[in-house]
């Protein structure tokens, strides 16, 4: 029972992130905007969260600038990608390059040339602290935003909307449906949703930013986006998955561990290129994803 | 259209004003955070340009990134992203490092070997992202991405092997000698001239073979039926398919073909420069991720991605001048290179903005 506990509470620590990052690609891609630079932006959100943190004394506030952030670097994106109509995976690198040397530059300005922040003394509270069960009160918030984000696109209008807009952009338009409002709102709440991702890095698993941290999980996030077939419940479960497959490996590994290392460190990737495989087969995004929509006159 | 904005639509021209506005908006940044912009771009200058070595050493720098930059650029004319060159690359060291240790053949033929399982290993793991993405409908920037990480543990883990590893470091052996291909001793007559601080660098066949390899992949993709082909799945998949074509081979023969390219890097970069080992890797060198940058500035030509990577190395190198001269953080390059990359997804823009501003002068003199 204890080392299931503790399995549980490590796969949802680790899968947090994820979801924050994998939400915000739904919310983008779904509205028809491609966005690959989820891990620069949760970089970004990374440090400014941990800083922030530091310097107010209030994680909380850390971790709502962390998202803050991301949408403000998103805005480049969204500007890109919706009103100068750019190749949308080419102004991902972009965010990419500029949200992770950003961050690191910044880090150094603020911190006497260190590329490390102060650790923060008090980081988000956890909502079960028990030795072996410890529960991030990240992995509260990034469930409820699922629940949330799956209500809006599917119960509301507004997804209804959302949708319409990144399956077929011109019926939509012919709707009276404002195509570059909704796509541009949905780039910039992609942005926090991401930011967020990396301020629940910082401030919840660990209490500093370092240029290792955000280390791929943006990546993972997308890959989850993808599994998860651009649905945000799904994808919040296949967030949970990676994070198991990671916990798999730290659990099995070890000294005296029947697995050599390298078979433990890449089971989470192999698990999911073979999990494509078999199960989801062709994953269909949404119509108009990745293309810019220009109005016919 | 007039003929500011026609010639604004010369890739060509927005590609210069795209890495003039990321200069501009980097030295901004760097003045706002109190250095002053010309001391860096004089530092930067002279990093690059100030002694033959340092050239030398920008093009031996730069011969990976235009490697993986022909790699992604080929892929991208064929309508997929390689998003896993990062991992093509680590595969093809790994595989030149064994067969540089295990075979003892002849210099000549050690090369060759070693270069071949080098381009071998990025073939097949190209190959077998391509085959994937054909048979299954796995995208290719996520394999691509998953592929990378597991590259990189094989990697470590084969730096951990006895055989390997050499003890109390964090790398391998070298490989045998026979299989080097630096250039140095047969530049002996370079000696007493200006240029002889280039026998102080590791030059090395790389650059040449980059050079051939890139007007080759240029020749297939614009003077060959297959070339067509590749271009014209790569534009319209369905199409291509209506018309006869194979699409489902075509994608498996690109991502092949681009890997062996990363692979080729990979073994000409081992074999080129020391440590001619592999260490452990902490995180991703960032040989194949850089690439993408240089395909994209290159706007995926393969000719362009010589010049490109060349920039690019150039930045780099020159980066690290400018933060020993002067304490810059050397993060500023990636900035910068973002913002060349943004100004490079928005060119099209330019020539609008222009006849925007003309056609609003027109109406107010009219």
């Amino acid at each position: 029972m204890d080392s299931f506990l503790f399995v549980l509470s490590t796969t949802l620590m680790y899968s947090a992130p994820l979801i924050f990052g994998a939400l915000g690609g739904v919310v983008s891609e779904s509205s028809g905007v491609i966005n690959i630079g989820i891990e620069g932006i949760m970089s970004m959100g990374a440090f400014v969260a941990a800083s922030v943190a530091y310097f107010a004394g209030d994680p909380w506030l850390g971790f709502i600038a962390g998202g803050i952030a991301g949408g403000v670097l998103s805005v480049l994106h969204a500007v890109a990608s919706i009103f100068l109509k750019a190749d949308q995976t080419i102004s991902g690198v972009a965010i990419n390059f500029i949200g992770s040397g950003l961050s690191i530059f910044l880090c150094g300005l603020f911190f006497d040339g260190k590329n490390v922040t102060t650790s923060i003394k008090n980081k988000l509270p956890k909502i079960f602290n028990n030795s072996n069960f410890s529960v991030d009160v990240t992995v509260l918030i990034s469930f409820l935003l699922a629940i949330l984000i799956w209500f809006v696109f599917y119960k509301t209008k507004w997804g209804l909307r959302i949708r319409a807009v990144g399956e077929h952009p011109a019926t939509a338009d012919s709707l009276g449906i404002n195509v570059r409002g909704i796509r541009s709102c949905c780039v910039i709440l992609s942005g926090f949703l991401s930011g967020l991702g990396g301020s629940a890095v910082t401030l919840a698993i660990v209490s500093q930013f370092s240029p290792f941290c955000i280390s791929g999980q943006g990546f993972m996030a997308l890959a989850a986006v993808i599994f998860g077939k651009w649905k945000p419940l799904n994808a919040y479960l296949a967030c949970v998955f990676f994070g198991f497959s990671q916990v798999l490996s730290i659990v099995f590994n070890g000294p005296e561990s029947i697995f050599p290392s390298v078979i433990l460190n890449t089971l989470p990737y192999i698990f999911t290129i073979a999990v494509l495989i078999i199960f989801v087969g062709k994953s269909i995004p949404p119509k108009a994803n990745g293309i810019s929509y220009e109005k016919e006159v | 259209m007039t003929t500011i904005s026609k010639f604004l639509k010369k890739p060509v021209s927005s590609l210069f004003l795209s890495v003039f506005c990321g200069f501009v908006t980097s030295f901004i940044i760097l003045a706002i955070t109190g250095y002053s912009p010309f001391e860096v771009a004089s530092s930067l200058f002279n990093g690059i340009f100030s002694r033959p070595k340092h050239i030398m050493n920008v093009v031996i720098k730069g011969m990976p990134i235009i490697f993986t930059g022909i790699s992604v650029a080929f892929a991208f004319k064929g309508g997929l992203f390689n998003m896993g060159a990062e991992g093509q690359f680590i595969v093809g060291t790994i595989a030149s490092l064994i067969a540089g240790s295990i075979f003892d053949l002849p210099p000549f033929f050690q090369v060759l070997v070693v270069v071949v399982f080098g381009t071998l290993a990025g073939t097949l793991l190209g190959g077998l992202t391509g085959f994937l993405k054909a048979k299954f409908g796995t995208h290719e920037v996520i394999t691509g991405i998953m592929f990378n990480w597991i590259a990189l543990y094989i990697s470590n883990f084969v730096v951990s092997l006895k055989n390997f590893h050499r003890p109390n470091s964090n790398s391998t052996f070298p490989m045998k000698d026979s299989g080097f291909t630096g250039l140095r001793g047969n530049l002996g007559f370079l000696k007493d001239s200006f240029f002889s601080d280039i026998l102080k660098t590791e030059v090395n066949v790389g650059i040449i073979v980059a050079i051939v390899v890139a007007i080759f992949v240029s020749f297939i993709l614009n003077k060959t039926q297959k070339g067509y082909e590749i271009c014209a799945a790569g534009l319209n998949a369905e199409a291509a398919k209506f018309a006869g074509m194979n699409v489902y081979k075509n994608t498996i023969y690109v991502m092949m073909i681009s890997g062996g390219i990363s692979g080729l890097a990979a073994a000409l970069s081992i074999t080129g420069t020391s440590p001619h080992s592999i260490s452990i890797l902490a995180g991703f060198e960032n040989n194949g991720f850089n690439g993408l940058s240089v395909a994209l500035i290159a706007n995926n030509s393969p000719i362009g991605c010589i010049f490109s990577g060349l920039f690019f190395s150039g930045l780099i190198y020159g980066g690290k001048s400018m933060q020993s001269d002067l304490k810059t953080p050397s993060e500023i390059i990636n900035i910068m290179m973002g913002v060349i990359v943004f100004f490079v997804a928005v060119a099209r823009i330019f020539p609008i903005i222009v006849d925007r501003l003309l056609k609003r002068r027109q109406k107010s003199n009219g």
